[in-house]
């Protein structure tokens, strides 16, 4: 493999010679994902330097985790990424049952494979509106969040909370489907499928957002590898990998799903991805209610989790959340406190090396566009 | 007019000097109610009604602020919106915990506000810390650093709560209740003590006018 | 497959130790001083392409740090841990930036969370998560956060939080807690 691609982080320019200016974007601004922030050197208003400047939501979440009990810790890993808290559940879950040698009943993987694609259905959802608002259309980002409240209705039922749902536990899952889930559920489906089409037309279909959004942050083939980009913005470059299909887990097997790609790795392939991909979940959702186990245990007896030893180990879990690779390495001591807990989210190399290459010669206008192609989500980077 | 000698002014010791004159060195100034009663009556109906609040996601509780100011809870009805500049707005939301870093934004953010100004606290870790009790980076009592006007409690508070908590703020707005701007003037040494005592590169104006 | 990796490896590098986890995760040991060839190794010759993560724990009792590159292959869908062991005592560690152009984000995480210096990697001393810090790297084990807590943030009167050990002692499990 011959890497061409310049490694070194963006050179510092001459401020004295006035003939730039540098901005904040961020934390405080409308145009930015989440409280981080983008420190930007302008020549007119285009960008020649850019530092990332994440660590505002920092919680000190590992330090925390190894001071907590296995089952302490449970309600503590949703907390880390803010919309989208089911993967933390269930990477933290699988990764002590890995440790533990737990078997979890047949039921419970069906119930949390659902839940897992409700949860990026409604992650995409929000993200899409996001997406129209950075470019302008405020109308859609109306439409998508209210659609998402459909979704988060249907995460009450099922878990009983609408954000923090602390369903996924270590053995299992909380509780089997409520009576007549299957319905509602359907019929949020087909609501979403219909607004679905719809932002097709209004935002896809755009004049001024292809306009904006073809060409611009353009992931080349040699940054996927070196920069260790994943999910959607690795799948919109050409590379069909998705953790799903190449180290299958839970239910993923026996669903039927293609690897979806596109070619131009710009914001609009990007974008058009992750709409092919919301298609995909309510394909895969509806597959799961039809195909799904009505009865049977829905948790594995665990010991006691007062006083839950688990035997010293390490292991690395991962699935494929809405933005790639996310990932949990534990290691146990064979105590009742975890050694140590490390949550590999794909916005860490999204967002601050990726950002800071792609956005070099960009308008100002188009940052927050730009930005919010990328999908990333503050919390998960510093946890 | 009163000579500017006649107010003791803010040293602004942490600025390098160079950028010492660039601010302002003035303490903040109490908001004087109006001396007519029904005006000011009539001034906190006003204030009650429209309730611009700062667009500025300090923490989770943000993820709730989007259905609360989308179509399904749609705040708009009672006159809130979402302002993307401090000066513009007169309320903001710490949404969550407040890791020391993000303290200072807020800080930075609630100083260049209009007043009268409003804040609410979100979450029981802006009330008393929460689950982030022992972490080592999130402050515990948001109302040591900046005068709090309500909180509404949970993890994280659905959007009814957070639309129960806008009402019940306006009920105190309308009722003259909400003085936090005057208690900041007026505790400001205070304030500024543990402001300072946590953030450790003070690199800002004493106040950021 | 992951057999015939380790033998192709131990021809050129001392291996102190291999772990196969499962079928799709291994984890193995090499000497501080032939990591980065390691690495290149693996990355150029054996299609372990994709960084997943460097991270380091602290193991205090062995007065060490491990660090952990987290490695993928995609064309063999394995992951790939190579541990390093380093000392503590002015702890520091060869900067693989030219090899991934991330990795410099990541070293500079290790040199605030840890103190573990990356000499060469570009702006390693910047401020990465937190602003201002001026007490021992929080990620060791030695820091004590519940101590740095009481010291610099007060308490809301009223609040009462108990470790749980001790509320298992007395309340729940008497006999039984630690």
């Amino acid at each position: 493999m011959n890497l061409t691609h310049d490694f070194s982080p963006t050179p510092e320019v001459d401020l004295a010679s006035g003939k730039y200016v540098k901005i904040w974007h961020g934390p405080q601004h409308p145009g930015i994902t989440g409280n981080m922030s983008l420190e930007l050197t302008l020549c007119g208003d285009e960008i020649v330097n850019c530092k990332t400047h994440v660590g505002y939501l920092h919680r000190g979440f590992e330090k925390l985790m190894e001071r907590r009990t296995y089952i302490q810790n449970f309600p503590l890993v949703c907390r880390i990424a803010v919309p989208e808290p089911t993967f933390n559940e269930y990477l933290y879950s699988a990764g002590i049952e890995d440790l533990a040698g737990i078997e979890v009943p047949e039921l419970a993987k069906w119930l949390r494979c659902l839940n897992l694609e409700l949860m990026r259905l409604g992650s995409f959802l929000m993200w899409l509106g996001g997406a129209s608002g950075a470019f302008g259309m405020s109308t859609v980002y109306q439409w998508t969040v209210t659609h998402r409240d459909y979704i988060l209705d249907l995460f009450e039922e099922m878990t009983g909370a609408r954000i923090y749902h602390m369903y996924i536990s270590p053995g299992g899952v909380r509780a089997p489907l409520p009576d007549g889930f299957k319905d509602r559920c359907l019929m949020v489906m087909k609501k979403v499928e219909k607004l679905l089409y719809e932002v097709e037309t209004t935002v896809l279909n755009n004049a001024v957002f292809k306009k904006r959004a073809i060409g611009l942050g353009v992931i080349s083939s040699d940054m996927v590898d070196a920069y260790g980009v994943t999910g959607p913005n690795q799948r919109a470059a050409g590379y069909a990998r998705d953790t799903r299909k190449d180290s299958p887990y839970l239910v993923y097997e026996q669903l039927d799903f293609d690897v979806i790609t596109a070619t131009g790795s710009d914001a609009f392939d990007r974008t058009i991805v992750r709409y092919q991909e919301m298609h995909q979940c309510v394909s895969l959702i509806r597959q799961m209610l039809d195909r799904m186990p009505t009865d049977g245990a829905f948790h594995t007896p665990t010991p006691n989790v007062l006083h839950w030893k688990i035997p010293a180990g390490e292991t690395y879990v991962k699935a494929e959340c809405t933005r790639g690779e996310y990932g949990y390495y534990i290691e146990t001591d064979g105590s009742e406190y975890v050694r140590r807990v490390h949550i590999r989210g794909p916005s860490y190399t999204h967002a601050i090396a990726v950002m800071e290459k792609l956005v070099i010669g960009a308008n100002i206008a188009d940052v927050a566009g730009l930005m919010v192609s990328l999908h990333t989500y503050p919390p998960e980077i510093e946890r | 007019m009163t000579d500017k000698n006649d107010y003791p002014t803010l040293a602004n010791a942490d600025l390098i000097d160079a950028e010492r004159s660039l601010f302002c060195d003035a303490r903040p100034v109490p908001y004087e109610p109006y001396p007519v009663d029904f005006v000011e009556k009539f001034a906190n109906w006003v204030r009650a009604n429209s309730l611009w609040v700062l667009a500025f996601g300090t923490g989770c509780g943000a993820i709730e602020l989007n259905p609360l100011m989308t179509s399904r809870f749609d705040a708009n009805r009672y006159g809130i919106q979402m302002r993307p500049t401090p000066r513009q707005s007169c309320v903001i939301v710490v949404a969550g915990y407040s890791s020391v870093k993000t303290l200072k934004r807020i800080i930075r953010s609630y100083e260049q506000m209009q007043g009268p100004k409003f804040v609410l606290g979100l979450g029981i870790c802006s009330l008393n810390g929460g689950m982030y009790w022992d972490s080592y980076n999130t402050i515990k009592r948001i109302d040591q650093y900046i005068p709090i006007d309500l909180y509404v409690t949970g993890c994280m508070p659905r959007p009814e709560a957070l639309l129960a908590g806008f009402i019940e703020l306006k009920d105190k707005i309308k009722a003259g209740q909400c003085d936090g701007t005057n208690r900041y003037v007026k505790d400001f040494d205070w304030y500024k003590a543990n402001q300072k005592k946590v953030i450790k590169n003070w690199d800002m104006p004493d106040y950021n006018w | 497959m992951i057999e015939a990796l380790k033998q192709r490896l131990s021809e050129h590098f001392q291996l102190t130790n291999l772990t196969i986890k499962n079928a799709g995760l291994a984890f193995l040991w090499v000497e501080k001083h032939e990591l980065e060839m390691l690495l290149r190794q693996l990355r150029d010759f054996e299609g372990y392409t994709h960084l997943s993560f460097i991270i380091a724990s602290d193991h205090i009792e062995k007065n060490q740090f491990k660090l952990t590159y987290m490695l993928h292959n995609y064309d063999t869908k394995h992951d790939l841990g190579v541990h390093v062991d380093i000392s503590r005592v002015n702890a520091s560690m060869h900067s693989i930036h030219p090899l991934w152009a991330q990795a410099w984000t990541y070293q500079r995480e290790l040199k605030e969370m840890y103190g573990i210096d990356f000499p060469e990697s570009p702006r390693v001393d910047e401020d990465f998560c937190l602003e201002g810090w001026d007490d021992m790297p929080p990620m060791r084990r030695d820091f004590d956060t519940v101590k740095y807590c009481e010291e610099h943030f007060d308490d809301r009167d009223g609040r009462a939080t108990e470790e749980n050990r001790q509320t298992m002692k007395v309340n729940i499990y008497p006999e039984r807690g630690e």
